[in-house]
């Protein structure tokens, strides 16, 4: 009953989903997105209680066993409570200036920071990609100088280096992206399939 | 000195000449008076006619929209004889319809026993009331010229201003417009109303009979997997990594990283990064290596927790699981990567994982591993994401070789029937895409019609 009842429901929740898609009856519309749809921000929210939860186990298990590193553990609690406190009714809420204060001059420049570390990141693994080690790396090397420079004024090669950047975009490389693509949905097909039916049910153990 | 007198202002000579001004004044006054309208107003009608109205257009339809959910009427008809023929010069048309609708009007201000009022209600749209007068015209749109086809789709919601209630009758005209200004109406439509499908035909047939092929392929090649056929895979050098790395941790007493990626627990692609994680889990609870799976989502981890918790018992080591094993950190997608780098950086990571939904993360995370120097095994179904695994990763797996990881791992016969089925299809999507490259090539106007997606 412990592995029927769960696979009884993804089966009815996959059916609906999948039948649901071939039937464009107000009712049918009315069941998905008023009915179906309320239910994954109420389990999100228990979830995300779950989570909170979870983060001051570790961080607390952190600082108790005085772990590597450990005063960390603190500042992301002490980061945690300022951030409920400052948005809690009665406190603040969520446009409070303080919780505003906490947006602004902590969370979007740390992860502004952390966004522009991929500027270097990019330019080290071009670096490695493009090492012109084989055949194939020395046609990518070639490809990706072509499409880096097509906006560049080249003079008279202005021209021609253009129309092979749009050709290598559009003719090899977007034969392989859709290639991917088509892949990419049969296989999306195929594990919904295999979870629905319970075919594929190694996330709850014991396949 | 004499003094020479000022001539006086009202002189006989000045009088007369003033009174005669004064005269003509009003001759003008009464003569133009007495002519029948303005007289620069005559001119204009006189020297610019009437614009010569155009050919109307005919064979007005009015029908419900197939395959909805309502609130539609397809509106058709055959274009003006002057649309791109004869005087071509229609530039537009204009659809209008009857019975005009007025609303939406709060329903306690609907007069008690007025039939032209009608209410609707929902629990999905709230409630409200619109009033339906007969042979008033409401302008519903304007449709540039060589058009023959509108659709009046409506708004779903009740208090929405272009509410279109099914089952209410409704006949449509045409103004057919050309560049001088002229108008030609066409006859009135019958009457049509709109109303919701049960079925979408197109969907059956572009989507489910596929879907149902690929259903009969992948129950076909499970029942050969039983009965002891063997099915040929085709080996995945990221597939057979995962032992290896699983061992080089070991060897190194250093923890494994897996990485579910920033995707919900709906998308495809976390779900089976969640199977491969439930064989990873079992591999590295043999070995007892430590494992670390920092989550993303709250929901995810909920069940990543649940699936390496099952795993660990699976492999006969209950006793090796902690809590701490997988963990959340934040739903801030940058706070959630610098996390994760720190962990990588502090613990020295022998392996990592990275599979599932990820975006501009993808390049910061593999190459902070590369920096650490782990092993790294990625795979994604987002194709603008992959270019980054494979050169920051020592093994990539590409689109739907993610889904078919699980099976892989575990060579389970039923799992491997359906990799079996899903070679199939890409081969009959193939042929289909050949097919659609030669009809192209040949103009074989049937195979685009046959293939025309209209949802």
């Amino acid at each position: 009953m412990k592995r029927q009842l769960p696979l009884a429901i993804i089966f009815l929740c996959g059916a609906f989903t999948l039948f649901q898609y071939f039937i464009p009856h107000e009712q049918s519309e009315y069941l998905y997105e008023f009915v179906a749809l309320d239910w994954p921000p109420i389990i999100g929210v228990f979830a995300l209680m779950l989570g909170i939860f979870s983060l001051i186990r570790v961080s607390w298990g952190k600082i108790r066993r005085k772990s590597e590193n450990w005063p960390y553990a603190i500042v992301t609690l002490i980061g945690l409570a300022g951030m409920i406190a400052t948005g809690l009714p009665g406190i603040g809420d969520h446009n409070a200036p303080a919780v505003r204060w906490q947006f602004n001059y902590i969370v979007y420049p740390v992860s502004a920071t952390m966004f522009s570390i991929l500027s270097f990141f990019i330019a080290s693994a071009a670096y490695r990609a493009f090492r012109a080690r084989s055949f194939l790396a020395t046609v990518l090397l070639v490809s990706a100088v072509i499409v880096m420079i097509r906006f560049f004024p080249l003079g008279p090669l202005t021209d021609p280096v253009g129309t092979t950047a749009d050709w290598v975009l559009n003719v090899p490389n977007l034969a392989a992206k859709r290639a991917i693509v088509i892949g990419v949905g049969l296989g999306i097909v195929a594990t919904a399939l295999k979870i629905v039916l319970g075919i594929e049910r190694s996330y709850m153990g014991r396949d | 000195m004499p003094h020479t007198p000022t001539p006086p202002y009202t002189s006989p000579a000045r009088l007369l000449a003033l009174g005669m001004v004064v005269l003509a004044m009003l001759w003008a006054t009464l003569t133009l008076a007495q002519t029948p309208g303005d007289t620069a107003a005559t001119v204009a009608v006189e020297t610019a006619p009437a614009p010569q109205p155009p050919l109307p257009a005919t064979g007005i339809r009015a029908y419900d929209a197939p395959n909805d959910g309502g609130h539609a009427i397809t509106v058709e008809w055959t274009a003006s004889g002057d649309d791109g023929q004869g005087r071509n010069n229609v530039v537009m048309y204009r659809v209008l319809r009857t019975p005009a609708l007025r609303g939406p009007i709060s329903p306690d201000s609907v007069p008690p026993g007025d039939p032209s009022y009608r209410l609707f209600d929902s629990r999905a749209y709230g409630t409200a009331a619109w009033r339906f007068i007969e042979n008033q015209w409401d302008t519903l749109a304007d449709v540039p010229m060589g058009s023959t086809r509108y659709e009046n789709r409506g708004g779903k919601q009740r208090a929405s201003n272009d509410f279109l209630p099914d089952h209410i009758e409704f006949r449509y005209k045409v103004l057919t417009i050309n560049d001088a200004g002229g108008i030609a109406e066409s006859e009135v439509s019958a009457p049509a109303s709109a109303s919701g499908q049960y079925l979408h035909t197109g969907k059956l047939l572009h989507i489910g009979i596929p879907v149902v092929i690929f259903l009969a392929l992948v129950l076909y090649f499970i029942n050969a997997a039983k009965s002891g056929r063997e099915l040929y895979i085709r080996p995945l050098a990221g597939i057979n990594a995962v032992d290896e790395a699983i061992g080089r941790a070991t060897e190194m007493n250093r923890p494994i990283l897996y990485v579910l990626g920033l995707g919900a627990a709906d998308e495809i692609a976390t779900i089976a990064s969640l199977t491969i994680l439930s064989r990873v889990t079992k591999k590295v609870a043999e070995h007892r290596t430590e494992l670390l799976v920092p989550c993303y989502d709250a929901v995810v981890m909920s069940i990543a927790q649940e699936t390496v918790k099952q795993a660990y018992l699976d492999a006969g080591r209950p006793d090796e699981y902690k809590d701490d094993i997988v963990y959340f950190v934040t739903q801030e997608q940058f706070a959630y990567v610098a996390a994760v780098n720190g962990t990588m950086l502090r613990r020295q990571t022998a392996t990592n994982f990275y599979l599932g939904v990820f975006f501009a993360e993808s390049l910061i995370l593999a190459e902070t591993g590369s920096i650490a120097g782990s092993i790294q095994i990625s795979g994604t179904d987002r194709t603008t994401q992959i270019p980054f695994f494979v050169v920051a990763c020592d093994y990539t797996l590409i689109g739907e070789e993610l889904f078919a990881a699980s099976a892989y791992l575990s060579r389970e016969p039923k799992l491997l029937g359906t990799l079996k089925a899903q070679d199939y299809a890409k081969a009959i999507f193939l042929g289909v895409l050949i097919a659609g490259c030669v009809g192209a090539a040949l103009q074989w106007q049937w195979i685009a019609r046959t293939f025309h997606l209209s949802f």
